[in-house]
């Protein structure tokens, strides 16, 4: 289309300097000598080490990726099902409800969805703690998920699910051999996603959390609060490194996976 | 016998996760309003009458009786909620707007691109949305203290000879919002401009219309839904952002978000935390279900 004027050309490359700079210089100052954020001072290493000698920190992170192993694997499944239950049953009583209870979580602000569900969990007299965190993160994920996976499963041919159906197969079975691999790579995605918001979160964990659990985000909260140091900006670089690993060998495994497909389609007509 | 398994299968498709959002979801907004009309409590939970589901239904009409709107009044009683609320709005507004003017070059940029490279584009923009939020309003102190990085730089260059005060003003908020949200904004707008027809702006352009005049004319308007949807995306979460205000705003600050955060947390009211969101929500319903429509539409569109 067009041409790809200067103009454009411009307008991305400031665009992406103003996301990507300032995680830049967090990275390039977690690296920083000195105790001042703001001042270069030389290159080391020590708030690393001194990181791994910080046994709450060590702690807090324990608890975040069990809770997110937790959460994301449970909001998958939830999702997939809400995506499941959009897509293919267009009328079903209370629809409209359902629809909208999948999309508001995704603009609801933080502090409403945080409350409410702390209110409910003293309603209902659960213990606050490591389990009310999951509760909450697999409910606000779930629909991330759902959203993923739903568009995913627009754009794919029923005609083969039909002629599984057609050769006699049940839907459950017709679901984990035909439905399930070709949206996996979708559901893989909507699975990082879920785990990266969970890793993340800060306000929905502090309202539900309750004595002993205390998730990182948490912990770098309070910690930031109290002035900005190196240490900081060692964890924060740790963090997006695992997520940046994370991302991409997701995107990897997806492109290999639909490589593959590609090859066993032009296979099969081939055969035919 | 397959026929009940097939009736089972899709009956649980639908209720396992239309249960769970209701129990998770749907439910605890009427418990937040319930709490709104209870009385703080030194007690834990820390308010009157206290709920009970097992009461039977004579004990909730009792304890219906105790309810009160005294939060509520409360609530227009002191000025500073109100001010509060207005001050969200007008926050998040102007980040909505200055995002979208931010976000609308980048996608129409990215749109442009040749086929090749989009999609490398498209993995850029979503990549910093996996990274923390926490993380990235926290790599801005670093950039907007008065001897931060920013300054720093503005001085060495001369550009400047005394120092910005941004950290700790709303100037620091829009940035704060504008930079969190920025993909949100991108990709719904990127997506409406790819799939558009190009053959509309080269007809408008071949019978005279100047390059602006296409754009403003064609362009901009079949752009609208992803404008639209990148509005909302930006706008309802900003509005009760708690993070940016608390993080990068100063103490004068007001946002709606911050006052129940500290309503709850440093006050343990919750009561009046509870009054607080449900007016908040009030407030945010109608973008809510614009939202949820436009989403609804754009799905039985894909279909």
């Amino acid at each position: 289309m067009g041409t790809w004027s200067r103009f454009n050309i411009a307008s991305i490359v400031l665009g992406f300097g103003f996301l990507y700079l300032p995680i830049v210089l967090l990275v390039i100052f977690s690296f920083n000598e000195s105790k001042l954020v703001t001042v270069w001072a030389g290159f080391s290493t020590k708030w690393y080490a001194q990181l791994l000698h910080n046994q709450a920190l060590l702690d807090a992170a324990w608890v975040t990726i069990r809770v997110a192993l937790i959460s994301a694997t449970c909001a998958t499944v939830l999702g997939t099902l809400a995506a499941l239950a959009l897509v293919r049953y267009t009328r079903f009583r209370g629809r409209m409800l359902f629809s909208g209870m999948v999309y508001a979580p995704l603009v609801m602000p933080e502090v409403i969805t945080g409350l409410s569900l702390l209110l409910l969990f003293v309603a209902i007299g659960l213990d606050r703690g490591f389990w009310t965190i999951t509760l909450a993160h697999i409910t606000f994920t779930m629909c991330f998920v759902a959203v993923v996976v739903q568009s995913r499963l627009l754009s794919f041919d029923r005609s083969i699910e039909e002629a599984a159906l057609d050769l006699g197969a049940t839907p459950v079975r017709t679901f984990f051999a035909i439905t399930l691999p070709v949206i996996a790579p979708a559901v893989f995605s909507g699975w990082v996603l879920a785990f990266t918001l969970s890793l993340d979160d800060l306000v929905i964990s502090s309202f539900t959390t309750g004595p002993g659990a205390t998730t990182l985000p948490m912990k770098i909260y309070s910690q930031v609060r109290l002035g900005v140091t190196p240490e900081i900006n060692a964890i924060c670089t740790i963090l997006i490194g695992v997520v940046a690993i994370g991302v991409v060998v997701a995107s990897i495994v997806t492109k290999q996976r639909e490589a593959q497909r590609e090859r066993d389609e032009r296979a099969a007509f081939a055969q035919s | 016998m397959t026929r009940v398994a097939s009736a089972l299968f899709s009956r649980l498709v639908i209720i396992i996760p239309y249960a769970w959002l209701l129990f998770f979801f749907l439910i605890p907004f009427f418990i937040v309003f319930r709490i709104s009309l209870s009385q703080t409590a030194v007690a834990m939970p820390p308010y009157t009458p206290v709920f009970d589901l097992f009461g039977g239904l004579s004990g909730i009409v009792e304890k219906a009786r105790e309810f009160s709107f005294d939060n509520y009044v409360w609530l227009t009683e002191d000025v500073l909620y109100f001010n509060a609320y207005v001050s969200s709005v007008i926050i998040a507004a102007i980040s909505t707007l200055l995002t979208l003017l931010i976000a609308y070059p980048i996608a129409y940029g990215m749109a442009k691109a040749p086929k090749t490279v989009r999609p490398t584009l498209l993995m850029l923009v979503i990549l910093p949305f996996w990274t923390s939020f926490l993380i990235r309003v926290y790599a801005w102190i670093a950039i907007l203290k008065p001897e931060g990085l920013l300054n720093q730089f503005l001085l060495a260059t001369g550009v400047i000879d005394q120092p910005l005060i941004i950290l700790n003003t709303n100037w620091a908020i829009y940035i704060g919002i504008v930079y969190s949200y920025l993909p949100f904004m991108v990709l719904p707008i990127y997506s409406s401009l790819e799939k558009m027809d190009h053959t509309l702006t080269e007809a408008a352009l071949d019978l005279g219309c100047t390059p602006f005049t296409a754009f403003w004319r064609v362009t901009f308007p079949l752009s609208l839904a992803g404008v639209v949807a990148g509005c909302l995306l930006v706008f309802i979460p900003a509005v009760g952002e708690f993070v940016i205000p608390d993080l990068l705003g100063g103490s004068e600050t007001l946002m709606i978000g911050k006052t129940l955060w500290n309503e709850f947390n440093a006050n343990r009211d919750w009561p009046v935390s509870s009054a607080v969101a449900t007016i908040l929500l009030l407030i945010l319903v109608l973008p809510i279900v614009y939202f949820q429509n436009a989403q609804a539409k754009a799905d039985s569109e894909g279909r």
